[in-house]
């Protein structure tokens, strides 16, 4: 890495636990802007708890996390989340344009509400992600795939510089996952970084350009044509990485 | 109407919006057992209130039991967050304590104050025309309707004001906080709204009661609506329906008026589970058999699709080939030709044109499962739909 390469999100000595027992221990990572970035690592190595905890979500018990220098609390605003799909309730009684809305609400700030220009931002990411023929649509009625893209729609809306996606291709079929990787890679062409929680080891070197291996330590981070090779994903996986890879 | 007929409904139309407003969203964020858990245990602060004031109507009272309300919330999530019990458990473990304590001390001093079990688990709504606020010696109304009327006006203020931060932490907490729009605040605020409300409705329904007028309109709205601000308006239209009904009904049966209002909220809420359009219960029936038929057709069509020879084609094979019962063969057939899909020539039948494209279509849907392309397809037919 190069020194004059602007770093987005800065972690030093990040501890996190549940119940006093460490999920995350001890992390150093700093993502440079720019980069689409995976998190790879088996279950419960703490992928999804490292977003949250970066999100200001979870509260870690030691380290400091920074957004372009700054605490989260102050820099909001330059970070869109994209929850796991299965986190909410999709039988809730809403549209998927109130959905999308709902990205702008950080913008508005407390008790403001929602306007025509919130709308037509809305109606804006909805047809960027395919989805504006379903804007009236009850989002129970929306198949996964859908359902995630109404959630990157959401994220888009926030118009961010960083965005966190948590399993964004859980449970979608294979269009949907095009269809997202292709507006993820139009998102790092704007200059945007974008970290994403991945499960298919097969797809990494196809989708990203950045990795972090993760199991409770961080175990590589770095450029993925430098560091996805077999003695990481050994690390990071154990003796069978090559059952995992296959699957 | 005599005047004290009409205090009453309007009492009971207040008491029902109040408990409509949080009980919506107590009911989409899954915690309506927890209503029973506060009801229960908001006895302790109205009791110890009592004690303090001697006064039912006392705003000392309403502040009492909104404390042990939210105290009992965080005693549910302290137990239940040392992963031991779970949620159902640690409620079930909370509020009992909480309520024999209140028990306890309304029978340690029963002989000195006029507080008796009966009243607080099914309140009195007859009674509360009589209970008035004078001010210099000025009738200013029932006290219970001051109560009630200045806690709704408050849970509207809020609802209003802070109804995009509910919504959103009700349907994503993750993404509220992440937006900085704390769902902890949102989460106690809606807690101290139900406690508060609890104790205003107390006087009318009593305790148990209060469960039903907040959990059930919100239920029977649910089944009806995909909208969350309809689901809103018609728990309260069921609310204050149910009151007015129940009072009526109580008047005409001699019985207890929160009973009565208690009776028809269920028999709505019944009504709707088995009719509503959509979520009921004999439109799901419905849809299922209208799917397994619509999967018959596609079968059948596909069968057709697959053999070009006329002895695979005939009638009388269809029946006996594809092994269906008479009926359900029937009815398939029946569809096919209602919708243009076959046509029978001397008991041979063949797809048209259509029943040739529907069918690839169809089985391009399941093979791809792309969503886009049966789009068209999903109001004439059930099969496709979620």
């Amino acid at each position: 890495m190069t020194s004059k390469e602007k770093i987005a999100v800065q972690i030093d000595d990040l501890t996190v636990a549940y119940n006093y027992k460490p999920v995350l221990w001890d992390i150093d990572l700093a993502i440079p802007e720019g980069v689409l970035m995976a998190i790879v690592g088996p279950n419960g190595a703490g992928k999804s708890t490292l977003i949250k905890s970066i999100l200001d979500i979870i509260k870690p018990i030691a380290g400091s996390i920074q957004i372009y220098g700054k605490a989260y609390k102050t820099q909001r605003s330059l970070v869109a989340y994209v929850p796991q799909k299965g986190s909410v309730d999709w039988d809730f009684p809403t549209t998927a344009l109130d959905v999308v809305m709902m990205g702008t609400y950080g913008s508005l700030g407390w008790i403001k509400r929602p306007g025509q220009k919130q709308k037509k931002a809305a109606l804006e990411a909805l047809e960027k992600v395919g989805m504006l023929a379903f804007k009236n649509r009850q989002i129970s009625q929306l198949s996964g795939g859908q359902q995630q893209r109404i959630f990157l729609a959401r994220a888009l809306v926030q118009n961010a510089s960083i965005y966190f996606m948590d399993e964004p291709f859980q449970g979608v079929d294979a269009t949907t996952e095009k269809a997202i990787i292709n507006i993820l890679k139009e998102l790092r062409k704007a200059g945007k970084t974008v970290i994403v929680v991945h499960h298919d080891l097969q797809t990494v070197p196809e989708y990203f350009d950045w990795v972090t291996f993760l199991n409770v330590k961080k175990i590589a981070t770095g450029p993925v044509k430098d560091i996805f090779n077999d003695d990481n994903l050994t690390k990071t996986y154990g003796i069978n990485y090559k059952v995992a890879v296959s699957q | 109407m005599s005047s004290a007929q009409i205090e009453i409904q309007l009492i009971a139309s207040l008491v029902a919006i109040a408990c409509a407003i949080p009980g919506t969203f107590l009911v989409l964020r899954k915690m309506a057992l927890i209503t029973d858990a506060i009801s229960h245990s908001i006895l302790p602060g109205i009791v110890i209130g009592f004690f303090i004031t001697h006064d039912l109507s006392s705003p000392l009272l309403i502040v009492m039991a909104a404390a042990s309300g939210v105290l009992t919330v965080i005693l549910v999530e302290f137990i239940q967050k040392t992963g031991l019990v779970k949620e159902d458990t640690a409620i079930g473990l909370v509020f009992p304590v909480l309520f024999s304590i209140g028990i306890i001390l309304i029978s340690k001093n029963a002989n000195d104050v006029h507080l008796d079990v009966d009243a607080v688990l099914l309140g009195e709504l007859a009674f509360a025309p009589f209970d008035r606020l004078f001010i210099k010696d000025i009738d200013l109304g029932p006290k219970s309707l001051w109560v009630i009327g200045t806690i709704l006006i408050i849970t509207v203020g809020l609802l209003f004001t802070f109804f995009k931060e509910l919504k959103v932490s009700t349907f994503d907490a993750g993404l509220a906080s992440a937006l900085g729009l704390s769902p902890m605040v949102m989460h106690y605020g809606l807690m101290t709204v139900s406690s508060v409300t609890t104790v205003g409705a107390f006087d009318a329904v009593g305790a148990i009661l209060v469960i039903a007028l907040m959990i059930a309109p919100a239920a029977t709205a649910y089944l009806l609506t995909n909208d969350l601000k309809k689901m809103l308006v018609l728990a309260i239209t069921f609310g204050v329906g149910s009151a007015i009904l129940g009072y009526w009904m109580a008047h005409a049966l001699d019985a207890s008026i929160s009973g009565s209002m208690t009776t028809v909220l269920g028999l709505l809420f019944l009504l709707v589970y088995l009719f509503a359009p959509e979520k009921g219960l004999l439109s799901v029936l419905y849809r299922q058999r209208q799917q397994r038929i619509e999967v018959s057709l596609l079968t059948f069509l596909l069968h057709l699709a697959n053999h070009e020879e006329k002895e695979e084609r005939h009638v009388q094979h269809l029946n006996e080939h594809i092994n269906w019962q008479k009926v359900q063969a029937t009815s398939v057939l029946n569809l096919a030709l209602k919708n243009n899909m076959i046509t029978i020539d001397n008991n041979i039948v063949s797809l048209t044109d259509k029943g040739q494209h529907f069918t690839k279509e169809a089985i391009d849907y399941i093979i791809t499962n792309k969503n886009s392309e049966i789009e068209h397809m999903k109001d004439r037919f059930f099969l496709f739909r979620g």
